[in-house]
């Protein structure tokens, strides 16, 4: 079961996870559960590139330039992924 | 699908505009088949002798891979039936390129179930166009429903979780989509279904095959009460229109040359599986500078790529579920690309199908009873698989 996402924990991608940057964002495949998933946009994944040099996920918003008051959709975005095992604990 | 943040435009606008590689690449490996279906989209039989050799397969592969396209759903044919085959998925996996294929079953002993079971990035698809042999077997000919069961009862033995099981819907098995759905369960596999297109020898039984208007209902009332334990290849967005937006799960739009296209036997690109007519052709990956290069410049994917008119469709308030439905469709029928499906369910393709057409005849033909009507043999073959096309 995928672990329920808590943005003051460290994170990373599930090493099955491959990531393809496209214009309008990225898209993520999951090879372990065939699932794919889609970035909508370019800061996103800035902050999944974050993800895995920050101590939390909230410090992996700052560090690709998301303000406090903005963080909100982006780690709603990231707890969906986490629920979809696209991101897992480190 | 999940999706990321907020932003505009949607998700489908940017797709229709089309990505720097396919999500869904699908590479027909082979035209021969031990099967003669009379719906095959892909008019297969007999092999191609200009067929890829297994290195122009690996370098297609080795391009692939950079492009990051995720996986590959390969088809045919039979593909199993091309004797390095096995070795073909090996290397696509090891490169990082994952593989679904469909199969009617012909390959799969035990003993390649047992190897299949051991990979997480290979996905088997098995073709069952009837949940009975009487269905089935009139589409895919005599023994062919037993032999996709022997292939489901091999994966579920050898522990093989989740294969599929790939239905195209006809006017024969939509009222067993129940039993489908059941006969999955028994096999611990997933179903999917998928549409009826008339291309290939389909455009022969589109007319006496195709789900009635009624069926089309029944089909989306079924896809809407089950659509989260059901795959659909997001192939039933002509639909979309019968119900509120968004009721039907998936990405409902045609996504010819913008997010999926298709790699035929000897090369050729065409702009989705459903399309194979020089119309539709981008390409040929030995002669146009490789995938990457026909992916990204090929002139008719950039035209696909340009905002299409809705035609006659435009002043229809359901054009924005179902986008005008499926291209490949209306053209082996013979309506205007701009306009509406022929299974459009507000009934304008009844309309459309009435008046005077001409359909489009094949450009690609390899079934075996046609094209090699008559064959004298005065010698006997010197082994029985030399007059085999497996």
């Amino acid at each position: 079961m995928p672990e329920p996402f808590d943005p003051a924990r460290s994170w990373r991608l599930h090493p099955q996870v491959a990531v393809r940057p496209e214009p309008f964002g990225a898209l993520l495949y999951h090879f372990g559960t065939r699932k794919l998933s889609f970035l909508k946009n370019r800061t996103m994944l800035a902050v999944l590139d974050a993800l895995g040099k920050h101590a939390d996920a909230r410090s992996a918003c700052r560090a690709a330039g998301v303000a406090d008051d903005q963080e909100e959709p982006y780690l709603r975005a990231l707890g969906m992924l986490a629920a979809s095992n696209m991101l897992v604990p480190r | 699908m999940t999706a990321g943040t907020v932003q505009v435009p949607s998700l489908i606008e940017q797709f229709e505009r089309g990505l720097d590689a396919p999500i869904c690449l699908t590479w027909e490996l082979t035209y021969a088949c031990n099967l003669a279906c009379v719906h095959c989209l892909s008019s297969s039989g007999r092999r191609d002798p200009g067929e890829l050799t297994t290195r122009q397969c690996m370098d297609i592969i080795d391009e692939l891979e950079r492009m990051q396209v995720f996986y590959v759903n390969i088809g045919g044919g039979e593909p199993t039936v091309r004797p390095d085959f096995w070795e073909l998925v090996d290397y696509a996996t090891a490169h990082h390129v994952g593989v679904k294929f469909s199969t009617n079953g012909v390959r799969i002993t035990p003993e390649i179930a047992a190897r299949l079971a051991a990979s997480d990035y290979v996905d088997v698809q098995i073709s069952l166009d009837g949940a009975n042999a009487e269905v089935n077997d009139a589409v895919r000919g005599p023994g062919s429903f037993a032999m996709a069961i022997r292939a489901l009862e091999n994966l579920s033995a050898a522990d093989f979780r989740d294969a599929k099981i790939s239905v195209v819907m006809t006017r024969h098995n939509v009222d067993q989509l129940d039993e489908f759905a059941a006969m999955a369960a028994r096999y611990g596999a997933t179903l999917r279904i998928t549409r009826l297109r008339p291309s290939g020898r389909g455009a022969d039984v589109w007319d006496e095959l195709h789900p009635t208007a009624e069926q089309q209902v029944q089909l989306y009332d079924w896809l809407v009460d089950h659509g989260e334990r059901v795959l659909t290849g997001d192939s039933f967005f002509h639909l979309s229109a019968l119900g509120a937006p968004g009721a039907l799960a998936g990405l409902n739009m045609c996504g010819a040359g913008r997010v999926v296209c298709l790699i035929d036997p000897v090369g050729d690109v065409y702009a989705c599986p459903f399309a194979i007519h020089t119309r539709f052709r981008a390409g040929n990956v030995l002669s146009d500078g490789g995938f990457d290069n026909i992916w990204k410049n090929a002139p008719l994917f950039l035209e696909l790529r340009e905002p299409q008119s809705a035609g006659a469709c435009a002043s229809c308030g359901h054009f924005d579920g179902c986008r005008g439905g499926c291209m490949a469709a209306k053209f082996f029928t013979g309506l205007p690309l701009a306009g509406p499906d022929p299974e459009c369910v507000q009934g304008y393709g009844v309309t459309a199908l009435a008046r005077d057409r001409n359909t489009p005849r094949p450009t690609g033909d390899h079934s075996r009873s046609r094209a090699i009507p008559l064959r004298l043999i005065t010698t006997p073959p010197a082994r029985p698989c030399n007059e085999s096309p497996v």
